[in-house]
């Protein structure tokens, strides 16, 4: 082996070495900077004295309805945001992986992916255009005879959930596939040939086999839609109330870093406690799901 | 499919409908953004007017200023370029750094460093934006207060974007590079190693090229989602934005279709990036 044929010295000099800047990197840029954060949001108020330790911060954020409201609002709109992403994205998936064939399948997987090479700020501008009173859609409404005069399709909340779940396709569909591809056609058959229905095959064996891949879309979906700042910002407008705009509020506008810090550091909890929930749900490991999105 | 289950002709009927439907959806924003590019008319909506690339070309003379002279448009494109090509760089060297130290050498806590590196990608963009931003102001209070230094570079601005979006794409690249060292064969390795050969020159001579699929995918991947990221960004920009950060400014003030020709600009752009990497041959 090559590792002997040298002395053990250089190699664990390599070892070192090789260390740096990954350690630099998840120290400097992960760790050190949440450990900021923490201290921040549990400094006692601004006047203070240093070193007082006080969760004042997190009081606020439970005393003032609009703080806990918008927090509560953007994680049930993720979540519905994710549901409902993996109700869409799921036959697309299926098709993917088990009815269309060959160049079909390959060109079908490729006009998903295409939207996302794009960046979100360029397709949420599609969205305004199509949505606004003077926009595509209300144009076309009147014109049919559907609504007298154009209406505003922008600043709803189902708006706000049309373009969360748009920029969340690509991240279910690609998992999803993956765990589809994965299933061997011969069980389905079989299943059919015992006499099961079309329901009862998908509920007794192709959604369990698909578990691994729904589970990763899910985590990821509801991840970057709690994160998503562009989508409920542009197309919710003053209505939007997410949390993400909030901590930039409180972090940028008001320069009130401890609260933002505060803030900051409830959306992260919650974020990882899905995280966590998913994963003990369908029983898998952090690295796998990871490395299958 | 399956060739002997029942498919009744409404189910493929409605299946090709659903389909049909779902790939209208993708791509219907980004027709709009593109068509209304091209139209005559000082907001992007309709109706349609007539034809006219002012947008992309007018000098500002007629009122319009399209995207050819619009400086803050230029300038914010050339920024986040120059940031994409340092995250790129910064992310796959580290990224490569990474994939040998994880594949190649054994330590006491590997297995806690290869969780942690997967940790930036759970950590919504937001967040990494102001904990770096607090850090780095902590840092530079410090060398500010105690040693009299000036860090500038750590207050908000260019060079704490290109780190704040290196922080979660450089555990993207080292996946990436990772998954391609974990199928190369060794045992080339030890035959030129055998036959003679420096450390190094194995190193150049065989593994790099091995890799270079992997660094070449892993810097386009990288350079996209450094010009895309917004989240991030936002946190720790300074007085010269991105153009994503620009852009949004731009449409929250309700802007000329000057912004839809940046866009078609982009999807050009990302249009030819792709079809660079497709039809470059893969082994």
């Amino acid at each position: 082996m090559t590792g002997r044929a040298r002395p053990a010295l250089s190699r664990r000099l390599g070892t070192w070495l090789l260390m740096a800047p990954a350690l630099s990197w998840i120290g400097l840029l992960i760790v050190l900077p949440h450990a900021e954060l923490a201290m921040l949001s549990l400094k006692a108020g601004s006047g203070a004295p240093q070193g007082g330790f006080s969760l004042a911060q997190y009081r606020t954020f439970f005393d003032e309805p609009e703080y806990w409201h918008t927090f509560v609002r953007t994680a049930w709109m993720s979540a519905l945001a994710t549901f409902l992403t993996l109700c869409f994205a799921f036959p697309v998936a299926w098709v993917i992986a088990k009815v269309a064939k060959g160049r079909a399948a390959a060109w079908l997987f490729l006009a998903c992916m295409i939207p996302f090479w794009i960046s979100e700020t360029v397709r949420t501008l599609g969205w305004m255009i199509l949505l606004r009173q003077s926009g595509v859609l209300p144009m076309l409404l009147t014109r049919i005879g559907l609504t007298a005069a154009p209406v505003e399709l922008l600043y709803h909340d189902s708006t706000i959930m049309i373009g969360l779940i748009y920029t969340s396709m690509l991240f279910m569909i690609v998992p999803l596939v993956s765990s589809l591809q994965s299933l061997d056609d011969a069980l389905i058959e079989a299943a059919y040939d015992l006499g099961a229905s079309g329901p009862t095959v998908l509920r007794t064996i192709v959604i369990p086999h698909a578990a691994p891949g729904m589970t990763a879309g899910c985590i990821i979906v509801f991840m970057l839609t709690l994160g998503n700042y562009i989508t409920p910002t542009l197309l919710g407008g003053k209505n939007s109330e997410w949390f993400t705009e909030q901590i930039y509020t409180q972090f940028i506008t008001r320069f009130n870093w401890g609260q933002g810090a505060a803030f900051g550091f409830l959306l992260l909890a919650l974020s990882t406690a899905m995280v966590l929930v998913g994963l003990r749900l369908s029983g898998q490991r952090f690295a796998d799901v990871m490395g299958r999105g | 499919m399956i060739p002997s289950l029942p498919r009744p002709p409404w189910l493929r009927a409605a299946t090709w409908i659903y389909v049909a439907a779902f790939v209208g959806f993708l791509f219907l924003p980004l027709i709009v953004v593109s068509v209304f590019a091209f139209n005559d008319a000082p907001y992007p909506a309709p109706p349609w007017h007539s034809f006219t690339l002012d947008w992309f070309v007018a000098d500002g003379s007629t009122s319009r200023l399209g995207l050819f002279h619009d400086s803050q448009l230029l300038e914010s494109i050339w920024t986040s370029c120059e940031v994409g090509v340092w995250v790129t760089l910064l992310s796959v060297s580290v990224g490569l750094a990474n994939a040998l130290l994880l594949g190649r050498h054994e330590f006491r806590g590997k297995q806690l460093l290869s969780v942690m590196m997967l940790v930036p990608l759970v950590i919504p963009g937001v967040i990494l934006g102001i904990s770096i931003l607090a850090f780095a102001s902590r840092i530079a209070q410090f060398g500010d207060d105690s040693l009299g230094l000036d860090l500038g570079f750590l207050r908000p601005g260019l060079p704490l974007v290109v780190l704040g979006q290196f922080s979660y794409i450089a555990t993207i690249a080292t996946l990436t590079i990772r998954a391609r060292l974990a199928r190369f064969d060794r045992t080339l390795e030890e035959a030129a190693l055998n036959l003679g050969a420096s450390r190094a020159a194995v190193f150049a001579t065989i593994l790099l090229p091995y890799l270079r699929p992997a660094l070449i995918g892993t810097a386009a991947v990288a350079f996209l989602l450094s010009f895309a990221d917004f989240n991030t960004t936002l946190m720790l920009v300074g007085g010269d934005p991105p153009l994503t950060v620009l852009m949004y400014g731009r449409m929250h003030q309700g802007a000329t279709p000057v912004l839809n020709a940046v866009s078609v600009f982009l999807m050009i752009a990302s249009a030819a990036l792709a079809l660079a990497m497709v039809r470059r041959p893969r082994d």
